[in-house]
């Protein structure tokens, strides 16, 4: 007994030297790693015990660790409200309309850009329909409301004036909302999501086509056999990495672009608004704390089931 | 050449799908161009008929009342480059620091600072609990350090760094560097950056704009006007009504014929074309860097 208690020393002596001298010898390596890992800790590890907020009646006072534990009275509280279910579903209905319709037309963009036989041209269009996702959030809802401002917008003063229609308060009426927040976000997006596929289809063999041509196959043929099938596995990895966070609204568009109109409320709040505004407007942190709970729990699932399922697909491509 | 020629669409295809382009980029540009026009039109001629394309009554009102006394706005742009500098730098700095050892496959410890790495992906505290964080703990509410700190770093563009590292530095060029004598530190910065500048390049600019448009930390953090961004000034100015006359309250009391004729609405498209002027014209330049780094982040190792 006494030789195996010395054995067991032994060998951890053995195995913390070891870990010294990989210490002392990448040492230079470790160093190098000190500062963002300050920076992860700070911005993505505090944040983390910082979840307790939802199980306690939190006050600036106390701040987070010595306000009182409240348990479940948050998410009872946030449950009880019609707010969590149309927070979630206009969260969930919106990013799914984003996530395959502008996979759709960004694919697309891709496929007639790379016909585009023109380099000119081709870097062009490119560049001009990328352009909006580098303008902020801000500048978009600006960009919006030039439009659609019930006053001097684009929409009531030109188009609607010419088409013998009366105008429109559009920041009052919710109907319309959907429509303008989807076309909106693809406007912003889509030319944007084009340049992975391009990418993709540079890469296409093109002894492929050659052997198409040879066997008679006309342009459309070549797209739906060849070009589509190419992309598939893109495609499928990009739908399930954004289905990983479809619990996650886009905070600007849903923000800034509805210039935060209560009426439009029904239709444009998401997660990410309800939270922003409890937390900030109404001041009510139990509550807010309550929904990024929510949020942050069905994100996780989501990802790791988005993982497993791009690791199935394809392992190079999973994050895990 | 000629396969291409051979494999050509139609000529009718092609002016469909020329003409398809010319329309969508028009309206990726247009709507840019009308808030752009509305600044350099008169106050009259905007509330007569509405915004338009083309000023119905050119001029420079609101680009007057803005500089008039500019030190609103040039302050809004001193903090903007302040920030946009120093945030991308650290950024950029910590993370390909953090990106090397994560791809060279003698560090003993990769599997570690993976997975450090891996869970801040995964697991997010929201934006309740960074916000308690940041005010109570950190202290960083009406610092300029908030305009900063919450957007350092990033997981996703760190593994995009790796793998490019990964697939571009051989490892024989790691050891002959080590043979010769030099430290790790010297190998890193004269051996290894050459190599990796175009990663590096595209993951500074996506950074850059990122500062540039970012308008959700000063939205959170700030509110003392001598650390507003431009994109605070614009995203208030459009919230607020009143916000365009109070923060230049001063040009006001300094001219008093304006008071009656403040052109509200063309100042505060000019405020979005002061900026996103830069960010605007500076992009073509740089696209191929944005697309370069989306596409090598496509293919992770």
């Amino acid at each position: 007994m006494d030789t195996q208690l010395k054995l067991d020393k032994k060998i951890k002596d053995a195995r913390s030297r070891k870990f010294m001298k990989a210490v002392v010898k990448y040492k230079a390596l470790l160093i190098m790693m000190i500062p963002c890992s300050i920076i992860l800790f700070i911005n993505s590890y505090l944040p983390l015990f910082g979840l307790i907020i939802a199980f306690k009646n939190i006050n600036y006072k106390d701040g987070i660790f010595r306000s009182p534990w409240s348990g479940l009275e948050n998410f009872r509280f946030l449950f009880s409200t019609d707010a969590a279910w149309r927070i979630t579903r206009n969260t969930i209905a919106y990013n799914l309309v984003f996530i395959f319709v502008g996979m759709v037309i960004s694919v697309a963009i891709a496929i007639a850009l790379n016909e585009i036989r023109n380099r000119y041209l081709k870097k062009c269009y490119q560049t001009l329909v990328i352009l909006p996702n580098f303008l902020s959030m801000v500048v978009v809802a600006y960009i919006v409301y030039s439009f659609l401002n019930p006053e001097q917008g684009y929409m009531n003063t030109t188009i609607l004036k010419k088409m013998n229609i009366t105008p429109i308060k559009w920041y009052d009426e919710p109907i319309y909302w959907p429509y303008i927040l989807i076309l909106t976000k693809l406007w912003h997006s889509v030319g944007y999501g084009s340049i992975i596929y391009i990418a993709t289809l540079t890469g296409i063999d093109s002894q492929l086509y050659e052997a198409a041509i040879i066997d008679g196959a006309s342009k459309w043929q070549q797209t739906k056999y060849i070009t589509i099938p190419s992309l598939s596995g893109m495609m499928i990895i990009s739908i399930v990495l954004a289905l990983g966070n479809i619990i996650k609204g886009d905070f600007g568009l849903f923000f800034q672009v509805p210039m935060s109109s209560g009426l439009l409320y029904g239709v444009t709040d998401v997660v990410d608004t309800y939270v922003y505004r409890a937390l900030i407007t109404l001041q009510d942190i139990g509550m807010a704390s309550a929904a990024g709970f929510y949020q942050s729990v069905v994100g996780l699932i989501m990802v790791v089931i988005a993982n497993l399922i791009v690791r199935k697909i394809d392992k190079e491509q999973a994050l895990f | 050449m000629k396969k291409y020629e051979v494999n050509a669409v139609s000529k009718t295809a092609e002016i469909i799908i020329n003409g398809g382009f010319i329309l969508f980029s028009l309206a990726c540009v247009l709507p840019l161009l009308l808030v752009v026009s509305v600044s350099f039109t008169s106050e009259s001629a905007i509330m007569d008929f509405g915004y338009s394309f083309i000023p119905k009554e050119f001029s420079l009102d609101a680009y007057d009342f803005l500089f008039s006394d500019s030190e609103v706005i040039f302050r809004a742009y001193g903090v903007t480059i302040f920030v946009t500098i120093v945030g991308s730098l650290i950024s950029i700095i910590s993370m390909t620091l953090y990106a090397y050892p994560l791809s060279r496959e003698d560090f003993p410890f990769k599997s570690f600072f993976n997975v450090y790495l891996l869970i801040t992906l995964l697991f997010s505290g929201g934006l309740v609990a960074s916000y308690m964080v940041n005010v109570t703990i950190l202290g960083l509410k009406n610092t300029v350090w908030a305009l900063i700190v919450p957007s350092l770093g990033g997981g996703f563009s760190i593994f995009v760094i790796r793998t490019y590292f990964k697939k571009n530095i051989p490892s024989e060029l790691i050891e002959a560097a080590v043979i010769d004598g030099a430290g790790e530190f010297r190998t890193f910065v004269q051996i290894i950056l050459p190599v990796v500048q175009p990663i590096i390049a595209s993951m500074l600019l996506f950074s850059i704009f990122g500062y540039w448009n970012n308008w959700t930390n000063s939205l959170y953090y700030i509110s003392t006007p001598k650390l507003y961004t431009l994109q605070h000034l614009m995203q208030q100015a459009m919230l607020n009504l009143n916000f365009i006359r109070q923060s230049f309250s001063d040009n006001l009391s300094a001219m008093e014929n304006f008071m009656k004729l403040l052109p509200e609405q063309s100042v505060r498209m000019a405020m979005v074309v002061v900026g996103v002027g830069p960010i605007v014209a500076a992009y073509p330049f740089f696209q191929k860097y944005f697309i370069q780094g989306l596409t090598e982040g496509s293919v992770k190792g």
